[in-house]
């Protein structure tokens, strides 16, 4: 599935989002990630966030705070995000089993100082924001109401090797 | 710079850094269950490369729902059990002979120190007690581990846990983490390895070592591990006698893993239990602990005895100890699930099952389906449950429950009465 870094945002306003709340366990009985895909956050306790909404239907990236995706190993929480269409992942910080996973899928889980997870917070408020990834150039432009914005970030050699390979089984297979 | 033993073992191990950072380790152990496999099996089947990098370092097992309670979970049995048979994978654990992977695989004598370990599982961390580098991964780490016996990883800092003072009669290794934890949060060790140290540690049982570093991933690490010693060869021995002249001549070879005396750490945590009283979570995060005084009295629906960070036969005996001719209060519902068949057939032979069934507990067959909310003790919405168990996420152990962990002790003083008790006040034989 060829991965799209680029679409409207949902702001998640919340730390350590577990991987229970991504996708409850009681899922994890399919074999298949395209079966998850009606169960996207569906635990997750955040006033006013409406699981079955048109927001997060509509979501492209998801935007939040500190410790994202800690909690279990579960590869189907990053692929609840991908067959939702959901690649990007823009936080603080991450636990770094999802943050691997999502590199590993080939998909971005992009780390930012907290200043600049506050600014895109305060873009948020201003109505839909549309993000689009430039992976080489490292830079993550924002557009909301017509006002435009650049957020430069940092990922590995490694992870964009990964992001460019497709995810870790092709890189691996094609060199181990 | 010294080194620690986190750095030793990426050192030994090293296939290959295609980046600076991103170290490729070559890996003694694959472990496998059939909830994160089966998805791998079918991708490696998908991508045409159902292979195995090699079946004597493959181990597997089904366990967290078992017997299988509908059709999708026998399929998933039915996956990793088709595959472990089509792979000739030297040991695999089917209905009857299956217990909870990080209890199941140490019983083995699978792990060893300075060995290399993956599962798709994040409790996979329990493994470090032996001296060994575990780490919970993904699906996508997994088929890679399966299929080509590598991993990547960031190479770890390490955070060393002194713990020293001694614990007080009824205290456990599950309340010094719980207390652990509440100082770390959640991610105070995220990318790093959590090495237990100090003579508390070095006293321990391997059980009780097993429940420290199984919950290294409540505060993010990557890891938890403790230096091999005697109490590891002790333990190992009868897996490893042929290897060594005498046990001495293991314990010597173990230290070839310890960490150098200046080894750089990034953060050096010390910790004087004396005073440690039992330890309870609250709230939905593994951070939120207090000492039991302050929850005591809260009113529970279901004590669960089991899991791998405390269904070992330790556990069992101590709970026993607290149950022995009583009987749990009547809005209680007791289940206790023995980690795996050795630890059911011992808590048999010491009469501990029968304490348990006269209390009445229900006994289960080794499985770990409640812990997470599949199988065998899902709660309502609304309920709550005393967990010796690791995670206390909202819904984790079923949709709207609640979950306070604690130790086996106080599980059982909490069943005793219908609600948080510390097990200290119901006797004086913890
Ligand atoms: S006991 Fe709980 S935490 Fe441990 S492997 Fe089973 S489900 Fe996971």
């Amino acid at each position: 599935m060829e991965k799209i870094f680029k679409g409207p945002a949902i702001f998640l306003d919340r730390n350590d989002i577990n991987t229970d709340e991504i996708i409850p366990a009681k899922y994890l009985t399919e074999v298949t990630k395209k079966a998850l895909q009606p169960y996207m956050l569906e635990d997750l306790k955040l006033d006013g966030f409406d699981p079955h909404g048109d927001e997060l239907k509509n979501a492209r990236a998801v935007v939040t705070r500190e410790n994202f995706g800690c909690g279990s190993s579960r590869e189907h929480a990053p692929w609840v995000f991908e067959v939702n269409g959901v690649h990007t992942i823009i936080a603080q910080s991450y636990a770094r089993i999802f943050r691997q996973n999502m590199f590993n899928g080939g998909m971005l889980a992009i780390e930012l100082p907290q200043q600049e997870i506050d600014a895109l917070f305060e873009l948020g408020k201003q109505g839909t924001v549309t993000l689009n990834v430039d992976v080489d150039a490292q830079i993550i432009h924002a557009s909301v109401a017509g006002q435009e914005s650049e957020f430069p970030f940092e990922i590995s050699e490694f992870d964009k090797a990964l992001v460019k390979a497709g995810g870790w089984v092709e890189f691996a297979d094609a060199r181990y | 710079m010294g080194k620690t033993i986190a750095d030793k073992i990426f050192a030994s191990h090293l296939r290959d850094e295609p980046f600076e950072g991103a170290k490729v380790l070559n890996l003694d152990r694959v472990l496998c269950h059939e909830i994160t496999t089966p998805v791998a099996i079918a991708d490696l089947e998908w991508r045409g490369k159902d292979r195995v990098f090699d079946k004597s370092k493959i181990k597997a097992v089904i366990d967290h729902v078992t017997p299988s309670k509908d059709t999708k979970t026998a399929i998933q049995a039915k996956m990793i059990r088709e595959w472990a048979r089509r792979h000739e994978l030297e040991d695999f654990f089917d209905v009857g002979r299956n217990g909870v992977c990080h209890a199941l695989f140490p019983e083995k004598g699978y792990i060893r120190p300075g060995f290399t370990v993956i599962m798709g599982d994040s409790h996979t961390c329990t493994h470090g007690a032996f001296g060994a580098f575990a780490a919970g991964v993904g699906t996508t780490d997994l088929e890679v581990g399966i299929l080509k016996g590598v991993c990547a990883f960031r190479h770890p800092a390490t955070i060393r846990v002194n713990l020293r003072g001694g614990l007080k009669p009824g205290v456990y290794s599950k309340d010094v983490i719980l207390h652990v934890i509440a100082k770390l949060g959640v991610n105070g060790a995220t990318d790093a390895v959590l090495e237990f140290a100090g003579p508390v540690t070095e006293g321990m049982s391997m059980e009780a070592r097993m429940t420290l570093c199984n919950m290294a991933i409540e505060a993010g690490g990557t890891c938890g591990i403790c230096m091999p010693d005697e109490i590891t060869a002790d333990y190992l021995w009868p897996f490893i006698q042929d290897e060594y002249p005498n046990k001495e001549a293991a314990v010597d070879d173990f230290k070839q893993w310890h960490s150098d005396p200046d080894a750089e750490y990034k953060q050096i945590l010390d910790f004087d239990l004396s005073d440690l009283e039992p330890q309870v979570s609250y709230d939905y995060k593994p951070d939120c602990v207090k000492p039991v005084s302050e929850l005591a009295g809260a009113r529970v629906d279901q004590v669960y005895i089991g899991t791998c960070t405390n269904g070992r036969i330790e556990d069992l005996r101590v709970a026993a100890k607290i149950l022995d001719g009583r009987t749990i209060a009547d809005s209680v519902r007791g289940v206790v699930s023995p980690a795996t068949p050795k630890i059911f057939r011992q808590a048999l032979e010491e009469g501990l099952i029968d304490i348990f069934m006269q209390s009445g507990f229900c006994v289960t067959n080794p499985t770990c389906g409640a812990c997470l909310g599949m199988s065998n003790g899902v709660l309502a919405p609304g309920e709550v449950c005393a967990s010796t168990s690791n995670r206390n996420f909202n819904g984790r152990m079923g949709k709207g429950g609640m979950v306070h962990l604690m130790s086996p002790a106080t599980a059982a003083a909490t069943a005793v009465t219908g609600v948080i008790t510390d097990a200290r006040t119901l006797l004086s034989r913890v």
